[in-house]
């Protein structure tokens, strides 16, 4: 057979492509179930890092179980639209318009003196990439009780401070609400306050950008569920 | 081939006399990216061993197959392949470690030692000597990334594989850790003080 004609050829890279697709297929399909389940976990290490609760890698789903003991989706009105707030993606809802938002709430309970904490998820673009967190409220809808940052790929050393505790730890304390307006946490760089009267963190050094992501992240992300925290206040 | 070169020669050469990364100067970008840590740099390593010895049997296998007009192609889908699944294993085996190196083991496609070796060495050799290629090839490149990333490791953040070894007394003495080794530029400087230890070593590799 003429291994260099054109029927050749294309024969050849018919069955090759046939032959490696199908070997990834197989691949996915078998450990498919194993990435969904890190995949599951981390997002669960996640949300539990920002209510300051560190979990064995074996132990995540339960103590998730054990401390997460409610979880919904509001809507921007207040209203609760349904309970899987784990399925909901955040990166797509972020894309919508806030009035569509699917908002998720997670509702965590501190074993030690029962006191409820809300766990709000934050998406947004820092430089190189996406970057995302969590941030917990207390009961109160206002004070934040901890925050947890991460990110794709930001700068080492400058923008990817944002995931340390040096950063996210500025957060406690800071509050929502100013004199019964609703005003996000915003960061600003060390030295400087923002135009508005609203708490702030200092900015990383050197992760310029980054921060004035995180700063939009919050504004963006937090502002829809106004309405929700509003009558978590009045409660 | 002009001269029959022995099994021992073809897995120990890429060491240190035919070092891929640093007598040949290839794959220098997933150097520079990588290795701010020890842990990627030794899962990069490794999983560049596994596809460059893989692909390489599999081309030899096909040698004799391959159609030479599309060949180029063919080495692309055979490392692709590979290099997909070595991801997938990664993140069901491996999550955090995939999680860091993130797009870097989908760029292992473009790292130009896997298509430098297919070409030059798998397209023209039979199976076996091709797998001791493969590996000697990506033991050489792993060794580099080791050696950058345990300097920028201990010198950047002051730990190793994530363990503190410089100790607390060191900081309270005035001692910091210099922020530019986790920075690309510095793996650049680390592997040319590589090279130019390497070269001093070996006068016949020293050019006029």
């Amino acid at each position: 057979m003429n291994k260099q004609s054109n029927s050749y050829t294309i024969l050849y890279i018919i069955v090759l492509v046939l032959v490696v697709g199908s070997a990834l297929a197989l691949t996915a399909m078998a450990l498919k179930p194993r990435q969904q389940e890190n995949a599951d976990a981390d997002k669960k290490r996640q949300i539990l890092a920002s209510v300051h609760v560190v979990a064995e890698a074996s132990e995540i789903a339960s103590t998730f179980d054990k401390y997460v003991t409610d979880q919904f989706i509001v809507n921007e009105k207040g209203e609760r639209i349904g309970d899987n707030a784990f399925a909901v993606n955040v990166a797509n809802q972020s894309k919508e318009s806030a009035a569509e938002r699917q908002l998720p709430v997670y509702v965590c309970t501190m074993p030690g003196d029962g006191a409820t904490k809300y766990i709000l998820p934050v998406y947004g673009a820092g430089l190189w990439g996406p970057i995302w967190g969590y941030v917990a409220l207390d009961a109160d809808g206002s004070t934040v009780f901890g925050a947890y940052f991460a990110h794709q790929g930001e700068t080492p050393g400058l923008g990817a401070e944002i995931e340390k505790p040096a950063f996210s730890d500025q957060f406690e304390g800071k509050q929502m609400f100013k004199d019964g307006r609703f005003l996000p946490v915003t960061v600003v760089k060390a030295g400087q306050k923002p135009l508005g009267d609203e708490d702030y963190v200092d900015a990383v050094s050197g992760g310029t950008i980054t921060s004035k992501g995180v700063a939009a992240m919050l504004s963006d992300c937090l502002s829809p569920y106004k309405n929700f925290l509003e009558t978590l206040r009045n409660k | 081939m002009a001269e029959k070169v022995s099994n021992k020669s073809v897995l120990f050469n890429p060491f240190s006399k035919n070092n891929p990364v640093i007598v040949q100067v290839l794959g220098i970008c997933s150097v520079l990216a990588v290795t701010a840590k020890l842990e990627p740099s030794i899962v990069m390593g490794l999983s560049v061993i596994a596809v460059l010895a893989f692909s390489n049997v599999i081309i030899s296998l096909l040698r004799n197959t391959i159609p030479t007009n599309i060949r180029i192609i063919v080495q692309l889908v055979v490392v692709a392949g590979l290099v997909v699944i070595v991801s997938q294993l990664l993140q069901a085996y491996a999550y955090d470690v995939s999680k860091q190196l993130s797009v870097f083991i989908g760029l292992i496609i473009t790292n130009c030692i896997l298509m430098g070796r297919l070409e030059a060495f798998a397209m023209a050799n039979r199976p076996w000597p091709s797998f001791l290629d493969g590996i000697g090839n990506g033991v050489g490149y792993a060794i580099i990334l080791v050696i950058v990333g345990f300097f920028r490791e201990l010198l950047g953040s002051g730990t190793l594989l994530g363990y503190q070894v410089v100790p607390q007394a060191f900081y309270d003495a005035g001692y910091v850790n210099n922020g530019l080794m986790i920075l690309p530029p510095m793996a650049l400087i680390v592997v040319a003080c590589i090279i130019w230890v390497h070269r001093s070593r070996n006068k016949d590799l020293q050019e006029d």
